[in-house]
């Protein structure tokens, strides 16, 4: 169990790392060298002006109508994207692999009582999120098989990991299973609909350009 | 996925009858290899559905929440599959692509503020057209205009000859109220050229009457043009024949290029001037307009600021404003619009929602030029402005202000279907009625 546990966090870490970073760096040029090229409508018009304030509009909840509109969506994913983001990056297990392999050293790691919460917090947001697609008419006729997996794909860490922490189960497993379902979630980041973590930022800055450049009206 | 609202059109069911998958594919393959990028890529792939787009849209709304006329219902339902079919479909799913694009979307962009990943749906949608039209699979009527376009450079079959005999036959009725008004043709390096949508001289010609006056008495150098390019609408942007709205757009600004006048000013008119300052000049490799364009919102501001024109009397009694889509949320024109509205009128109420955030017209982009077989689709599609429009009746509102030919045919529509008895204008109505008229006969 030892080496296997070895293995996933040496050899298969590096291989979910860099699946994960080549991966992202290759959509990102892939989609920039289209846009520029393919996309010679659009491109020109960006603007950091309004793409940044395109993105702090929306960054604020209850700011934008789609937010206003749909109040309980617009808590849910902003508790869920934050401890989404939060808690695998300053949790205090995952600071000692930070330093282990990468030598980046942590001056603050989030509380564990604290990160626990978190950790229900993200899978209270995905139950909702499943109940939501099936449970809402226009939620359920555009959901395909790949909004399931992806679900679960972003779910899975958090489960095994909230296991592991509480010894439920076997804890050796449950880590080996911790650490593979979250490299899973890393290095399918480019190749999912997860994708939007690597692109929303340039999506909302092209349509926040259109509309304060050309249309001269806020987007949200 | 089940589509039983299927409306027969000579256009569309003709369209498919010539297609199969293979040429559908062949078509398709080349169309997303040649005129789409990262954009349509970008949005299909990152789109998480979460459907928080549904509410934006008139039609969802109107339709009780029925998830296939929501946005992302929309593109699932269209793009989505071509997509994920890489093209091979058989021609009866084109049949629906075209149904649902040029009649269940008014590309208002109003899904625009719903949607945190800023999928603009109005772009994939109009994608799909653009794939409809080179199939050759568009609704008849709204091709009728397309072809007028191709033919006649205006898009109502205008002739000629037709064109600046009615605005000599405008200039001969207003000159018994303003004994020397002129509609000047061809002056050379006039500061202002008037363009107007063929619909003007076609059948709603007291609106040249009435500009011609507004003009006139405002004392501007001004002129309008005798040959084509003086009809600035744009059906081929809404058909997706993209070819066909370069060469408008190139004939529109060359007319005013070759009179070396200074602005363009344009009618009451919304898909018009996105035409012009959104589409049509990207098509021509343009950055902007080449000359620049003035709506006639900016226009009237202009004009009323600078005392050219002064109202003798307000319109009496609360108007409410409806905010078009292309000028507004496509050109934030919301707090000029307020201004002449204000000087205009005695009260003003509000709707609401309104500004970039109003409920669409359902005839804009298109959908009202797609003919009567889809008037239907346009009334019950919009019960929510209906409803909208009776909140405003209530409180006791009986004109509405809009400065669009398109809102003023769907409104009219949702008017009458809906029972609402209440009276549309154009500011320039109001302007023309109310205005001093030093240069007119008693």
């Amino acid at each position: 169990m030892h080496d296997i546990y070895n293995f996933v966090v040496g050899p298969l870490a590096w291989f979910g790392w860099g699946v994960f970073i080549l991966g992202s760096i290759f959509k990102l040029v892939y989609a920039y060298n289209k846009f520029v090229t393919k996309d010679g409508t659009s491109a020109p018009y960006m603007s950091w002006k309004y793409g940044l304030r395109s993105i702090g509009a929306w960054l604020v909840p209850f700011n934008a109508l789609g937010w206003r509109n749909n109040p309980l969506v617009t808590v849910v994913t902003f508790v869920f994207h934050i401890c989404l983001i939060l808690v695998p990056v300053f949790l205090s297990a995952h600071a000692v692999l930070w330093q282990q392999f990468f030598g980046v050293e942590f001056f603050w790691t989030l509380p564990d009582n604290v990160a626990d919460y978190m950790t229900l917090a993200v899978i209270a947001a995905c139950v909702f999120f499943a109940v939501r697609r099936l449970a809402y008419p226009r939620v359920r006729f555009v959901t395909e098989a790949k909004d399931w997996w992806v679900l679960l794909l972003v779910v899975s860490p958090f489960i095994t990991g909230f296991l592991a922490y509480h010894q439920v189960f076997q804890y050796q497993i449950m880590i080996v299973l911790h650490v593979i379902t979250g490299l899973a979630w890393l290095a399918l980041i480019p190749f999912s609909r997860l994708a939007h973590m690597l692109f929303i930022l340039f999506s909302r800055a092209y349509i926040g350009s259109e509309f304060g450049g050309v249309r001269k009206a806020k987007d949200w | 996925m089940k589509f039983d609202r299927k409306i027969d059109d000579a256009g569309l069911r003709e369209g498919i009858a010539k297609l199969t998958p293979e040429k559908i594919q062949e078509t398709f393959l080349q169309f997303i290899e040649g005129e789409t990028g990262a954009k349509l890529k970008v949005y299909s792939e990152t789109c998480v559905r979460c459907g928080m787009c549904s509410e934006a849209c008139h039609y969802f709304m109107s339709h009780d929440g029925d998830p296939s006329y929501s946005p992302v219902g929309k593109v699932t339902q269209t793009m989505g599959v071509l997509l994920k079919k890489k093209g091979l479909v058989d021609p009866e799913f084109i049949y629906k692509c075209a149904q649902i694009a040029y009649t269940e979307c008014n590309l208002c962009r109003r899904c625009i503020h719903y949607c945190p990943l800023g999928i603009d749906t109005g772009y994939i949608m109009s994608m799909v057209r653009r794939f409809c039209h080179k199939l050759g699979v568009t609704p008849l009527y709204i091709q009728d205009t397309a072809h007028s376009h191709s033919a006649t450079f205006n898009q109502m079959w205008v002739k000629d000859d037709e064109w600046p005999d009615a605005l000599l036959w405008q200039e001969e009725e207003a000159r018994d109220e303003f004994p020397n008004l002129r509609v000047p043709l061809d002056v050379e390096g006039a500061d202002y050229m008037y363009s107007v949508i063929a619909p003007e001289p076609k059948f709603r010609t007291q609106l040249i009457y009435q500009a011609a006056a507004i003009l006139h008495e405002s004392g501007v150098n001004w002129t309008m043009p005798s040959l084509p390019g003086w009809d600035n609408s744009d059906m081929a942007m809404f058909t997706g024949d993209f070819e066909m709205m370069g060469r408008l757009k190139r004939a529109h600004f060359e007319c005013a290029q070759k009179l070396k006048v200074k602005k363009i000013v344009m009618g009451e008119c919304g898909h018009a001037f996105r035409s012009v300052y959104d589409m049509g000049n990207r098509w021509c490799g343009w950055d902007n307009y080449p000359v620049e364009v003035v709506h006639s919102i900016e226009f009237f501001a202009y004009l009323l600021r600078s005392g050219k024109i002064k109202m003798a009397t307000k319109f009496e009694g609360p108007v409410t404003i409806h905010d078009p889509c292309n000028v507004i949320r496509g050109r934030g024109l919301m707090d000029e619009l307020r201004y002449v509205t204000s000087e205009i009128a005695t009260e003003v109420i509000e709707m609401t929602p309104n500004r970039e955030h109003n409920y669409c017209c359902c005839a804009g982009g298109g959908v009202i030029n797609c003919g009567p077989p889809f008037k239907n689709v346009r009334i019950k599609g919009n019960k929510i402005k209906a409803e909208q429009l009776k909140r405003m009746k209530d409180q006791g509102v009986n004109t509405i202000i809009s400065p669009c030919h398109n809102c003023h045919g769907g409104l009219e529509d949702i008017i009458h279907a809906y029972d609402l008895h209440m009276e549309l204008k154009f500011l320039g109505d109001i302007i023309y009625a109310h205005m001093e008229k030093t240069k007119a006969v008693e």
